[in-house]
Order: C-alpha cells, then sequence, then structure tokens
C-alpha cells in the first residue's frame, strides 16, 4: 500500500518530502565535492536517503524524493538539463523501477543493502546505456564496465550499510509502512 | 555497533554475487581483444597472414635484408631486422588485436588482428 494521498494529509506529506529531499541535495551537493577518478564514479550519498524514505514511506514517496533531488541538485550545480542532468535522471528512474520490484523481497532475507546494491547496479546500467546510446555511440564504453561495476558495488554496499543504521539509531514515528 | 550484523542472508548472497560479478568483469578492462592471426606487409603489400597458434618463424626479404618474425601461441614479434634504429624490435611482442610494429627502413610491418578489435591500430 503507497501512502494515501487525501487532501488531509497532502500537507504533511508534502513537508515531510520537502524536507527529505532537501537533504538529499544536500548530499548531491557534497558528493559533486568529492574528487573522483572518474566522471560517473561517485559515492551516490543522496541515495541513502532514497533508500531511507522508501523503508519508512514507501515507493512513490521514494519517487518523489529522487526525482526532486535530481531536478534541484541539478539547478544548484548548474547541470540542469545538461548531459550530467539527464545521466542522473536516467540513473534515478532505473534505480527507482528496481526498487519498486526490489522492496517486494523477504523482508528477514533481504534488507536495505540489498536494495542499495540492486539500485546501485541499476543506475550504472541506466546511465551506461544512456551514454551509449547517446554521448559515446561507440562499444569502446563497455571496456570501463568493470570500473564502474566495483564503484558500484563498493557504494552500495556501503550506502546500505549506513541506511540499515541509520534506520535502526532513528526510529520514526508512525511508519506508514516499514517493509510490504 | 558491528556493521555486519545488519546484513541480512539475502544481502550476503547477493553481495556475493555482484562481487563475483564484477570480478569476472576485469577481464574485459585489460584484455579486451585478444589477437588471434599475424598479419605481416612487406612494402604495404600482405606477404604472409599466420594464425598464433604455434610457434614459427618467417623471414621477410626487405630492401635492406631479412627481416625475422617470431610467432608464438598468442603473440608475435619481430626479431630481428636491419633498420638502423630498431624501434620494431624493441617494441617486444605483440599480442593485442590492433598492435603493430613498424620496420620503416626495411618496409616491413607486423600486426597483430583478432575477431574483435577494440583498436583500428594501436602502437607505442
Amino acid at each position: 500500500m503507497t501512502p494515501s494521498v487525501t487532501e488531509l494529509k497532502v500537507g504533511a506529506d508534502d513537508v515531510r518530502i520537502a524536507r527529505l529531499a532537501a537533504a538529499a541535495v544536500g548530499l548531491s551537493l557534497v558528493d559533486a565535492a568529492i574528487p573522483m577518478p572518474l566522471p560517473g564514479v561517485k559515492p551516490g550519498l543522496a541515495n541513502i536517503v532514497t533508500l531511507m524514505v522508501l523503508a519508512r514511506y514507501g515507493w512513490s514517496a521514494a519517487a518523489w524524493v529522487s526525482g526532486l533531488r535530481v531536478v534541484a541538485g541539478s539547478l544548484l550545480l548548474g547541470q540542469f538539463l545538461a548531459p550530467g542532468f539527464f545521466l542522473s535522471l536516467t540513473g534515478a528512474i532505473t534505480s527507482l523501477a528496481v526498487l519498486a520490484l526490489a522492496r517486494w523481497l523477504p523482508g528477514r532475507l533481504f534488507g536495505p543493502v540489498s536494495w542499495s546494491l540492486l539500485a546501485s547496479f541499476a543506475h550504472i546500467a541506466g546511465q551506461l546505456a544512456l551514454a551509449r546510446v547517446w554521448l559515446i555511440p561507440h562499444d569502446g564504453l563497455f571496456r570501463l564496465v568493470p570500473v564502474f561495476a566495483l564503484a558500484a558495488l563498493v557504494f552500495g554496499i556501503i550506502n546500505g550499510l549506513v541506511v540499515c543504521r541509520l534506520l535502526q539509531e532513528f526510529p520514526e514515528e508512525a511508519p506508514h509502512e516499514s517493509r510490504p | 555497533m558491528t556493521w555486519l550484523r545488519l546484513l541480512r542472508p539475502g544481502d550476503w548472497l547477493l553481495a556475493l554475487g555482484a562481487a563475483l560479478g564484477v570480478a569476472a568483469s576485469f577481464p574485459l578492462l585489460w584484455q579486451g581483444g585478444q589477437g588471434d592471426k599475424a598479419v605481416v606487409r612487406l612494402e604495404g603489400q600482405v606477404f604472409m597472414e599466420v594464425a598464433l597458434d604455434k610457434p614459427r618463424e618467417i623471414v621477410v626479404p626487405g630492401p635492406l635484408g631479412p627481416t625475422r618474425i617470431q610467432v608464438e601461441k598468442g603473440r608475435a614479434r619481430v626479431a630481428a631486422d636491419p633498420g638502423l634504429r630498431q624501434y620494431c624490435v624493441r617494441q617486444g611482442w605483440l599480442s593485442q588485436a590492433g598492435e603493430i610494429a613498424i620496420c620503416a627502413p626495411n618496409r616491413v610491418s607486423l600486426a597483430i588482428t583478432g575477431s574483435q578489435s577494440p583498436y583500428d591500430s594501436l602502437s607505442y
């Protein structure tokens, strides 16, 4: 069940989504400030927020936060409608699509680390696909797959663990759903 | 506090699977196209094409004298050349598809080709 969007609840949900999106935007600025060896290899710290929202408030809230983060983050970084914007938009869309499925995994076996891993791999898969089709139309791009995959593995696990810790340390007020 | 306690069984499994997948993808980065054939040219014309499957030696009669090309399994090199600077000899073994050693003075070249070549040409 996704959170019901009745008129009365809209205000509170909106405020919460805006707050969380602001946190995500802040983290994506931190992300952009961390020097990385290859363009496209990033810790993806903002996804910590997306995953926490997914765990606490469900998929559509996560999609809102993620979408707002991509748009507002790119505006702040001066990337709006630049290639980087479309790359992160594609990454956000593919990882949200995978998360839509991943959150139905049995919760006893699969936790936020699994979500985070699946999302990070979906992220690079989507971005590489877009880059191959649009930015660098050459198969040579795929020779970089190991680098991106390694980054997705490492940061996927780290971000997932951070999500676990944060969920543990900050038990939120009345969650709509923790896990379906 | 221990971070590992946060992992659930499926997480371990997934992380392990992903790690294996990543490890398996690494050869992609390093050895893209292995060459399987050596093409020897003299004066720009193909002198001989040999598969890199067993050791053999090819002697190419260039204008300055014979250039000796040595072929082994998966690699080939110019073993000796009458040219002055020996650039093509010092280039050593070639194994990647697209690699080429050119003995310009003697007008001989040795190129490696493969079924899937990531480069049109490689030289150092």
